[in-house]
């Protein structure tokens, strides 16, 4: 398998007044299921709608009011724990998590402490080309997310909305694996990519569909073998959680700050106190919530609403055969089969839909051609008029055609480029070679024209053949003179060979 | 287990229940007696023996993926002490 030939990358290494630290970090990563409805009520979980509007009495906690479960959210959960190769409990179980915020209207989140959902698997984290880090997942859960507070729209009240009160949620913790802000926040994109994939979460973290919460100590270099050889978490230095983070740049800033923080306390002699952060953007520190601390003792106890949630393995076994080719088996597929270099792989399967256009190219064709082709001329001209993979102009099929061409010899490189740019602003949806055909877009391959324009050449300039004579490099302005006399169709290739051949070098 | 006075009004406050400190003692007596008739219950040997959730073999109720509710805002604000704009207005609550 691909993850065998891997080897993890070093651990971040932070230079202290006195000495050298590492960082230990988890993460626990807060990901809206992807699904119509709520976890336990028939509101839309739609983003952006009138406030309160997506919002039954279940989710507002009208007396009364009992939770019935969202069966496609379960399928969701499941879908993701087999996307990260992780053991899924037949027997799961609700918990309560009890706390008083404005957000919350039952006074307690519906969640899954003692009984989740999905157990121990894994995610593997490239680095760089053969460099991976496998972060180990300790637990999926599902839970409820609360609501959404303002506090600048009135100087003495808050504002609350519930339309996000109830909306499914996967908690997907790591064990702390992790060994640097780069790799914390390369975990979070693998995952990102992996959920999108499974589209059981659409990974966008702008509406805070994707949050982390970042766990982080440092010990002394040594200290994590130790912890990794006995699970012993004594070798491993007191934690800090910074919350609630939805921006790969904040986390890695958190990250650096939370440790040198860390750092400074243990080398002046001090310790660091177990507690929740928060880290401010706009000053680039974390800071505690104090807070929070008091409310620490959530007072879980199993939900008396809900039985525990039986699943059968039949239906597990049905969401397995229904699983989609995931990232690393979608990228082992194309370095093996396309022969295209890791980075390209790495571009190709971003995204899925990206890799299913690749894909559709790239069957049956040169795969590093397509790949050139798909990478540089259709995601560069994409990018640059900021539209989607969907919004191509060009589709697979054309692009596709367009390199048939390329290969069968009929076009040249750069016509095949005109042809493109034909193809994206004039002709959509067009065969490319009834385009070329009507466009005159063909390279002279018969030699006996080609050669023609040669001799003409050669005969008018006497004085350069004299000098390519003297000096062979020189014979490229023949072959220049030749394509512009052919209209740019004669094919550089035969050119530069019958140039050569005529000129006795 | 006996319930100390701390103990009732730590439990009180994490509840949000106002509870006058002369109430406290009484308060602390009752939920210890609570308890204390309720750990008679470990005397029972359960070993081997699953938690049971139900009287009668049930499977949890689910639900399809469909939106049929919501869409009732002002029904939802109605018993609000303050609302504004659509949405529940609180006293300012900022971390």
């Amino acid at each position: 398998m691909l993850d065998l030939t891997f080897t993890p990358p070093a651990p971040k290494v932070i230079q202290g007044a006195r000495e050298d630290w590492e960082l230990v970090i988890g993460m626990e990563i807060h990901a809206q299921i992807a699904s119509n409805a709520k976890l336990f009520s028939g509101a839309s979980t739609a983003f952006g709608s009138e406030p309160n509007s997506n919002v039954s009495f279940v989710d507002a906690a009208m007396p009364g009011m009992l939770p019935v479960i969202n069966e496609f959210c379960v399928e969701q959960a499941v879908r993701t724990g087999l996307g990260v190769k992780a053991q899924i409990n037949l027997v799961s179980a609700f918990d309560r998590k009890n706390y008083f915020y404005p957000d919350l209207p039952q006074g307690y989140q519906i969640s899954q402490l003692y009984h989740p959902i999905v157990g121990e698997g894994e995610v593997l984290v490239e680095m760089g080309p053969g460099v991976a880090r496998r972060v180990r997942i300790e637990r999926i859960h599902m839970e409820q997310d609360a609501g959404k507070s303002i506090h600048d729209m009135d100087p003495n009240l808050s504002f609350v909305d519930f339309n996000r009160t109830g909306v499914a949620l996967m908690e997907i913790v790591s064990r702390p694996d992790i060994r640097g802000p780069e790799e914390a926040a390369a975990y979070v994109a693998k995952l990102r990519q992996i959920l999108r994939y499974l589209g059981t979460c659409d990974g966008n973290m702008q509406n805070g569909n994707l949050r982390a919460d970042v766990n982080v100590s440092v010990c002394r270099p040594g200290q994590y073998e130790k912890y990794q050889a006995t699970q012993d978490f004594s070798h491993l230095g007191t934690r800090c959680e910074i919350k609630n983070m939805n921006s790969m740049r904040f986390i890695q800033a958190a990250i650096d700050y939370e440790a040198r923080r860390q750092i400074a306390i243990l080398e002046d002699g001090g310790k660091v106190v177990q507690e929740t952060r928060l880290y401010d953007p706009d000053k680039g520190e974390t800071r505690s919530m104090r807070s929070k601390e008091e409310a620490h003792d959530y007072r879980y106890f199993p939900c008396p609403d809900l039985m525990p949630l039986e699943i059968e393995q039949a239906w597990v076994d049905d969401i397995a055969a229904r699983m989609p080719e995931l990232p690393d088996a979608k990228k082992a597929r194309f370095l093996e089969d396309y022969g295209v270099t890791d980075y390209d792989a790495s571009v190709l399967t971003a995204e899925a839909e990206n890799a299913a256009f690749f894909d559709a190219v790239a069957k049956g064709r040169d795969g590093k051609q397509a790949a050139n082709w798909v990478i540089n001329e259709l995601f560069g001209r994409l990018n640059k008029e900021g539209r989607s993979i969907a919004e191509s102009p060009v589709s697979a099929a054309q692009l596709g055609g367009v390199l048939d061409l390329i290969a069968s010899g009929e076009i040249s490189g750069k016509m095949a480029k005109d042809l493109f740019e034909i193809l994206w602003t004039e002709a959509p949806g067009a065969d490319p070679k009834e385009v070329a055909a009507a466009r005159g877009m063909k390279q002279v391959t018969d030699t006996g024209a080609i050669e023609k324009a040669v001799d003409e050449i050669i005969t008018a300039n006497p004085e350069q053949v004299a000098k390519a004579k003297a000096n062979p490099k020189l014979a490229g302005w023949f072959t220049g003179q030749v394509i512009k006399a052919t209209g740019g169709k004669a094919n550089p290739a035969a050119v530069n060979a019958l140039v050569a051949q005529k000129l006795g070098l | 287990m006996s319930i100390d006075i701390d103990t009732a009004r730590r439990v009180a406050h994490l509840a949000r229940i106002a509870v006058r400190e002369e109430d406290l003692p009484a308060l602390a007596g009752e939920l210890s007696g609570i308890l204390t008739f309720m750990e008679q219950l470990n005397e029972v040997d359960v070993t081997g023996v699953e938690p049971m959730t139900s009287v009668t073999p049930m499977r949890l109720k689910r639900r399809a993926d469909v939106v049929t509710d919501g869409n009732i805002q002002a029904q939802i604000l109605a018993n609000a002490p303050d609302a504004r704009e659509g949405f529940f207005a609180v006293p300012k609550v900022v971390e």
